[in-house]
């Protein structure tokens, strides 16, 4: 038996020295992975851009997976699908690890970036490792694009609507854009097969290349050492304060440091799995049919901010603010190692940094839940389907009825909501007449004004007459009426009415 | 395959062609100068095979707007009651055999009187999303946003800058015929008409806020 072993011992030395031999890559793979690593670095704080990259590969191996059922035919994408979703057995599954892995990608990645920010890692001598860090981020952001594109349904095709108009706003090359990205006049087939071209191959290739770029220089600068406060960035020092701390405390990578990014990248992938399990699929959505209206496309999670800002933003600010902006943020992020190289790297000498996530983290936050319930957006189905509440329709007269009656049939609903039902792109009505008299009332509803359109045109005087007693009536709990005090100043004195005017 | 004898550990560094010190100088001109011509030749190879890719992913952007647009018929005339905006369907006339039923395309038609038509786009003058029509209120309400635009396509309220994006439209016979065939943008021949509302300082629709109103 002692022969047998020895035997199979020396059989494995042998295959392993014939290819070590042949390859030469076992060697500096090894140097690599045993690199000096400082040991403060070797924390839980720093396992975040391993965890992108094994997403990175979870997204590449489902990818693939996917493509060998999906039809990048705009004719075919949507049913190919269904077919995913409903006949290929646990097809479903896979594209809910594919979904739900971009989620967790795109989180990651910024999780990541906020820590190489407050940690200061972007400074000397990591600056180029920042700014093809930045790429990287915006590259996970054009997959979650394109891949929202790929699952070919209403929000898919409604979402194209979108980029296509923002990009043909970019002043005189803004038309042949449009075509360039649709790949002719209207979204269909050329375009469905432009954004497959770019989801499985341009955007992953760059996306490898760069990652493999900025895992070299990982390796080739070593790993941040942990910032200590008042320990600071000087070019001229660096180089050998780094190279003394890692002589003389460092750890190797693998495994002093590596089994924690391997728990955490293990933690992260249970978690994909599991929401993949729990959660399902995204959709798709409606059939990609431009006839059919009814819908209210809403883009993936990651990009719910900017459907907001693109709600909030006023008319004549928002063309150039579309332009602008990603040119002042993303030249920001690129430019920030260069201008701010060196100097300290702790958090807690470092307020403006903190202050800037802090502010950008709660803005993105807020925007982001703003997104998911779109409170901008009139609720198209709220004038017929929302009930009016009964309370307020007790004791009330038959023109206040009737009142209550053209509220819900001219669609003020689909804008107002009424005992918390309706839309919110207006003000709710439940106590309207404590904050408006009949006279203001009458000049809203007609007129229109702020964000409400005119209803001079599509109210007679006596639907406006019952309307506005309707809504007289309106006064939450019991409230006391809004008043014009100037009126009853006239009326106690009426040689103050200025001449020709009624009342 | 495998020989356990083979030289096992560090492998032995490869013959390194520095080391060719009779090589002369001559020859390294030489040799360097054939480089160099080798590099420009697949400059200029690279040059010639840019023109055929650049024609071939540029292609669309130089098409010009009317060659994507033809006349089309959405019925006759009479299929649109008279004081009624009606939600028609029309099949794209540019279209390809991959668009399935992406090449279908939405308008809502207004029939004003007589032969007065307006034929409006589907998509709102924001960005793009599909407008209902809601014939109560004489609206259309974009879903997305939120603008909002009267009956004539004006713009009543919300984000968009102008009304919405109206098509030619011509009566041949008794059908009732557009100009039609490109998604509107504002960057087209779409926008090429004189928007309805446009936000100015002197806009109807924009002081209406600060409107004092007397009491």
């Amino acid at each position: 038996m002692a022969g047998l072993r020895e035997r199979t011992v020396s059989v494995a030395l042998g295959t392993y020295a014939w290819l070590e031999r042949r390859l030469g890559l076992t060697k500096p793979l090894a140097e690599a992975a045993a690199h000096p690593t400082p040991p403060t670095s070797a924390s839980w704080w720093y396992v975040f851009g391993s965890a992108a990259t094994v997403l990175l590969m979870l997204q590449v191996f489902t990818g693939i997976l996917l493509a060998l059922v999906y039809t990048p035919s705009a004719g075919e994408a949507w049913s190919s699908l269904q077919f995913l979703n409903h006949q290929i057995s646990l097809g479903w599954f896979l594209r809910a690890i594919h979904g739900w892995g971009s989620d967790f990608m795109v989180a990651i990645v910024l999780i990541h970036m906020t820590q190489v920010f407050l940690f200061g890692a972007y400074k000397y001598p990591r600056e180029l490792t920042w700014i093809i860090g930045v790429f990287l981020l915006l590259f996970t952001l054009g997959m979650a694009f394109t891949g929202q594109v790929l699952r070919f349904d209403q929000d898919a095709y409604w979402g194209l609507g979108i980029g296509a108009s923002i990009v043909s706003r970019v002043p005189w090359i803004g038309g042949p854009l449009v075509h360039m990205m649709l790949g002719g006049p209207i979204i269909g087939g050329q375009t469905l097969s432009r954004f497959f071209a770019l989801h499985v191959f341009v955007i992953p290739g760059l996306l490898l290349a760069f990652v493999a770029v900025h895992v070299w220089m990982v390796l080739y600068l070593g790993v941040n050492e942990w910032p200590m406060p008042g320990r600071i960035v000087s070019k001229a020092t660096y180089d050998r304060e780094y190279h003394e701390l890692t002589s003389k405390e460092g750890v190797p990578f693998v495994p002093d440091a590596a089994w924690k990014d391997a728990v955490f990248a293990a933690a992260i992938l249970l978690c994909v799995i599991a929401c993949a399990l729990f959660f399902g699929p995204f959709g798709p959505t409606g059939e990609p049919d431009p006839t059919i209206i009814q819908t209210a496309p809403k883009p993936d999670v990651a990009f719910l901010w900017i459907y907001a800002v693109l709600a909030y933003l006023p008319p004549e600010l928002e063309t150039p603010f579309m332009f602008i902006a990603p040119i002042v943020v993303i030249g920001g992020m690129v430019l920030l190692p260069l201008v701010a190289g060196e100097g300290e790297k702790h958090w807690s000498r470092r307020p403006i940094a903190v202050l800037m996530v802090s502010v950008i983290a709660v803005t993105l936050g807020v925007l982001t839940h703003l997104g998911t319930y779109t409170p901008w957006s009139p609720v198209m189905e709220a004038w017929s389907g929302d009930p009016t509440p009964t309370d307020y329709l007790k004791n009330r007269s038959p023109l206040e009825r009737q009142g209550a009656l053209v509220l819900q049939n001219k669609q003020c609903r689909n804008c107002h909501a009424l005992g918390g039902l309706g839309g919110m792109r207006g003000p709710a009505l439940d106590a309207i007449a404590a904050r408006m008299t009949q006279d203001q009332m009458i000049r809203q509803v007609l007129q229109g004004g702020g964000n409400m359109p005119a209803y001079g045109n599509a109210l007679s005087p006596a639907e406006t007459r019952a309307l506005v007693g309707f809504l007289m009536t309106l006064r939450g709990n019991n409230l006391s009426p809004a008043i014009d005090a100037s009126r009853t100043l006239t009326q106690a004195n009426p040689s103050a009415i200025p001449p020709g005017q009624v009342r | 395959m495998t020989n356990v004898n083979e030289p096992s550990g560090q492998p032995q560094p490869l013959p390194t062609s520095t080391a060719v010190p009779e090589l002369k100088t001559r020859d390294r001109s030489r040799r360097a100068f054939l480089f160099k011509l080798a590099l420009y030749l697949n400059g200029a190879i690279g040059a010639v095979l840019a023109v055929p890719i650049l024609g071939y992913i540029l292609g669309p952007a130089f098409k010009k707007d009317p060659s994507y647009k033809s006349w089309i018929s959405l019925g006759p005339v009479s299929s649109f009651p008279e004081g009624e905006t009606r939600l028609v369907d029309y099949r794209n006339p540019y279209r390809t055999d991959s668009d399935g039923e992406t090449s279908n395309v939405a308008c809502w038609v207004r029939h004003i009187q007589a032969n007065q038509f307006q034929v409006f786009a589907i998509n709102c003058a924001h960005l793009g999303c599909p407008v209902r029509w809601f014939a109560q209120s004489k609206l259309f309400m974009c879903p997305c946003h939120g603008g909002a635009y009267y009956v004539d396509g004006s713009r009543a309220s919300g984000p968009p800058e102008r009304g919405l994006f109206e098509y030619q439209y011509s009566i041949i016979g008794n059908d009732l015929m557009i100009d039609a065939g490109q998604m509107p943008t504002l960057s087209n021949s779409a926008c090429l008409k004189k928007p309805l509302v446009q936000i100015s300082p002197n806009s109807p629709y924009q002081d209406q806020e600060k409107t004092s109103w007397p009491a």
